[in-house]
């Protein structure tokens, strides 16, 4: 049985690259062996790039059973590895890890967010800073939301109108509009290698017809935001299908969205307190409609069930705050679940959290002393945090090494085993899901 | 330990190494010097990789039973002592009382206990806890209990008396045990000197302790905030007169650089290094120049390394006057520091400090920092925490190489005097 957690930045997760007819340089010289990131800094090749697409997807495995991909994902900073899960660096930092520590970790892409970042210190100051990547000392790629989540989730929304969606600053109460054209401006001067559209954003758990209204909305605000773009050469903007748990909704917002020529599409309007049992078949009908060439981008999703069984639905790139929020409280992602560090349980335990896991955190530190050091300082945080993150990418590489070996659909029997302690206590949305896509658990 | 001496200027600074620290006796410390301060074995903020972007780290860490305190129980069980416990390795561990950067409450010393401030409230030290603690914790050196408890404004003379004479019993009670405790072979331990503000007391205190089979002194009663530099001066001289010459002194709990450089002056060889912690936690960063050096190229033009232009210069309110009696809070910014939560670092795209070759300096500018201080970002306690030390220890490496240059008065010169001509200087 293959080790399912292989150590980050090991060779079993490097560019493979099969299809040859990528006339680029960037793509030439990934396959003969050579970093990418350093050809950026090569002149002649900055030239050739500004004549290519600054995304190329190159499946380089599918899963004969399931919908799952393994894919490199050549964005303008470095290359990405797909199924990829991208850790949210808010405000301009993951936090309390520096970006030297991220980049050990050998996370290639990263979240940050517009509308924090619009609020503070504000687009003018980021531009000045060379963009977001200037700004943090982040050499890999970034991915900025448009800040539309944030609007519904955080502030006190004023109204959605055609024109945008008006809403209070917290921080100085003044009224401020966020249109389509506005959330690209910043995210242009954010400079992030994927930009997101604003979308109309309409709770999942809203039915009727502000959910159809929202979805044609989210189309009209797609080619505004098309239209918006500065840096289309440089920049990647991805639409986003919304449409509720709306089958015909989805469809139609599908069926529109792809006629545009985006480089990628996100699956939006999800992973809010959803039924699971509806979240599941509105994934697997995107998918289905969604073009295979271009990467799929699931929101909102990080929990390691969801994410193995999105990955056989035919899902490339995961976010989600969840892992790197849950390790400051303490709470410690393994492959058996979570384990509360702070718990008086391992107040005595010397194991180190994962005995199997490769990350900083656990080659040095126990359970016990983790326990005993968040009475004292912010570091214990920070230690899970390391630990949290290696294991959602460490979870991630094992899922795209088993696609490019032919046997996911083992890796996933496998996952599930480890995870819950008994079958019966498989969570029957991920069994009818993954039942869906040919797999059957026992 | 062996404290080998390079230079002694008369009565007062010395220069040289401690050597043959940790049970095999490899590891040695530079003097004068600090330790690296840590809360429950963790420098604050950082994780080792965090941490080892330090090049020069001091060779000792120092760990408090005010953070291990309640830990008692785990360590006994884990049985291979802290560092163990703490994943530490390759580091000498000193082990001291109370967390120079955690103000304890008052009254509730007494004539056989002293107590400490754990997370879970106060935990009470009788000699015997506190060697069982000694025992479970394994450290190199430690610092034997001690009742300090003279610093708070109009102690009474009897008091200070008391705290010498129970320091003493202290003292003698700990090596008693010390000697009969087999896990603490090979150990250390440093006698602690007290006396509050009272010459006579600190004399006596110093030559009764002095006659104790102890490998070196800690100061103790003098933290900043508790009298003026002077007076400080004052009593850290006449007690390192009674204290032979080939043992280390620490200070505990003074760490302004100013400070250091005066009780250097007076015959300190060793301090904390919790300074840097605490500009951290008040979200500034260290600045002041360690340069001094007459380069003869410059010579006539302004001096290199201005660290602080007059633009910098922060509202004189705000920071203490030097030789003003001061009881106020360790809190208070100082003038050896930039407030980086302060509106005009917002759009300054410098580095902390130019030529500062720390991860921070190297790799993030005033603005970002601003930024994360701003938005209350974890980051920014890592990324200032990583500077000061660094910063902290620059200084340190700079008041050796002043010493063995002769060139302490000139580090006086520049340290004092940014701080007076900042003094009165409004913005």
């Amino acid at each position: 049985m293959q080790n399912t957690t292989a150590p980050i930045g090991q060779t079993n997760c490097q560019l493979q690259v099969h299809d040859v007819t990528f006339s680029s340089n960037m793509a030439a010289a990934v396959q003969s062996g050579v970093n990418a990131e350093t050809l950026v800094n090569n002149m002649s090749v900055k030239k050739a790039l500004a004549a290519v697409p600054p995304l190329t997807l190159q499946i380089v495995a599918e899963c004969p059973v399931t919908k799952a991909r393994a894919c490199d994902l050549i964005l303008p900073h470095s290359a990405v590895s797909t199924p990829v899960f991208m850790p949210v660096g808010t405000q301009g930092t993951m936090k309390g890890i520096t970006v030297d520590q991220l980049e050990g970790l050998g996370c290639q892409i990263c979240l940050g967010n517009t509308y924090h970042l619009g609020m503070r210190p504000g687009p003018e100051l980021i531009e000045k800073a060379n963009g977001l990547h200037g700004f943090m000392n982040w050499k890999r790629n970034l991915l900025t939301d448009s800040g539309g989540f944030q609007m519904v989730s955080l502030v006190e929304l004023s109204e959605v109108t055609e024109e945008g969606v008006k809403f209070k600053s917290p921080y100085d109460g003044k009224e401020i509009l966020l249109s389509p054209e506005k959330s690209i401006s910043i995210q242009n001067s954010l400079g992030s290698d994927i930009m997101m559209q604003l979308d109309d954003v309409v709770s999942s758990t809203v039915t009727g017809p502000r959910v159809e209204e929202a979805m044609h909305r989210s189309i009209r605000w797609l080619d505004r935001c098309i239209t918006a773009n500065k840096n289309p050469h440089k920049q990647n903007l991805f639409a986003i299908i919304q449409g509720g748990l709306n089958a015909e909704l989805r469809k139609a917002c599908l069926h529109e969205m792809t006629k545009r020529n985006v480089p990628g599409f996100a699956i939006g309007g999800l992973s809010g307190g959803e039924e699971k049992d509806d979240f599941w078949r509105m994934v697997t009908l995107s998918t289905d409609y969604l073009p295979p060439e271009k990467p799929r981008y699931l929101m909102g999703v990080g929990y390691a069930v969801d994410l193995v069984v999105c990955v056989a639905l035919g899902c490339d790139m995961f976010d989600c705050v969840f892992p790197t929020r849950t390790a400051r409280f303490g709470s410690a992602l393994v492959p058996w679940g979570s384990l509360q560090v702070k718990q008086k349980q391992y107040a005595k335990d010397m194991q180190p959290i994962d005995p199997d896991c490769q990350c900083a955190t656990c080659k040095r530190h126990s359970r016990a002393y983790l326990h005993a050091l968040f009475k004292s300082d912010t570091a214990a945080m920070h230690h899970i945090t390391v630990h949290n993150i290696a294991y959602q990418l460490t979870l991630m590489c094992s899922v795209r090494q088993s696609i490019v070996e032919g046997r996911f659909p083992e890796f996933i029997r496998t996952f599930m085993k480890r995870l819950f302690p008994s079958p019966d206590q498989y969570p029957s949305w991920a069994v009818d899901a993954l039942a869906s896509v040919n797999v059957t658990l026992e | 330990m062996k404290l080998e001496l390079s230079r002694v200027v008369q009565g007062g600074s010395r220069l040289g190494v401690l050597k043959g620290l940790g049970r095999t006796g490899q590891h040695s410390l530079d003097v004068p010097g600090c330790l690296l301060y840590t809360r429950c074995g963790s420098a604050p903020h950082l994780t080792q990789d965090t941490l080892h972007t330090l090049s020069t780290l001091p060779s000792v860490t120092q760990v408090t039973l005010s953070t291990i305190a309640e830990h008692q129980e785990v360590l006994e069980e884990c049985k291979d002592g802290f560092k163990k416990f703490a994943g530490l390795h390759e580091t000498v561990l000193y082990c001291s009382l109370h967390d120079p950067a955690a103000p304890c409450p008052t009254g509730h010393t007494t004539n056989k206990t002293v107590s400490v401030w754990g997370s879970g409230g106060r935990i009470e030290l009788s000699v015997a806890k506190f060697m069982a603690l000694q025992r479970a914790v394994r450290p190199d050196w430690y610092q034997s209990m001690a009742d300090g408890e003279t610093w708070q404004e109009n102690t009474s003379r009897k008091r200070v008396r008391k705290s010498v004479d129970r320091t003493l019993a202290h003292l003698d009670e700990c090596l008693l045990v010390h000697h009969n405790t087999q896990e603490l072979e090979g150990v250390e331990v440093f006698g602690v000197v007290e006396g509050g503000d009272i010459l006579e007391e600190r004399v006596r205190s110093a030559r009764e302790t002095a006659k104790r089979p102890v490998s070196g002194f800690c100061l103790d009663g003098l933290q900043t905030g508790s009298m003026n530099q002077s007076l400080r001066t004052q009593l850290i001289t006449a007690v390192t007169q009674e204290l032979p010459e080939d043992k280390p002194r620490l200070l505990q709990g003074v760490g302004r650089p100013d400070e250091v450089l005066a009780c250097v002056e007076a015959g300190v060889d060793l301090f904390e290094s919790f300074f840097p912690f605490q500009v951290t936690e008040r979200g500034c960063a260290l600045c002041f120049s360690l340069d001094v050096s007459p380069d003869p190229e410059l010579a006539g033009t302004a001096p290199p390394a201005v660290l602080r232009d007059d633009e910098e210069r922060d509202t004189a309110g705000e920071t203490q006057e030097n030789g003003d009696l001061n009881h106020s809070d360790q809190t208070q910014m100082t003038s050896f520091e930039i407030d980086l939560n302060e509106k005009r670092y917002h759009d300054d795209f410098r580095p902390l400090v130019e030529g500062c070759g720390c991860y921070c300096c190297r790799n993030h500018q005033r603005a970002y920092l601003h930024h994360l201080l701003v938005t209350n970002e974890l980051l920014a306690g890592v990324l200032l925490m990583i500077h000061n030390a660094a910063h902290y220890h620059a200084f340190f490496a700079a008041l050796r190489e002043a010493l063995a240059d002769g060139k302490l008065d000139l580090l006086k010169r520049r340290l004092l005097g940014e701080r007076r001509a900042e003094t009165g200087t409004k913005d």
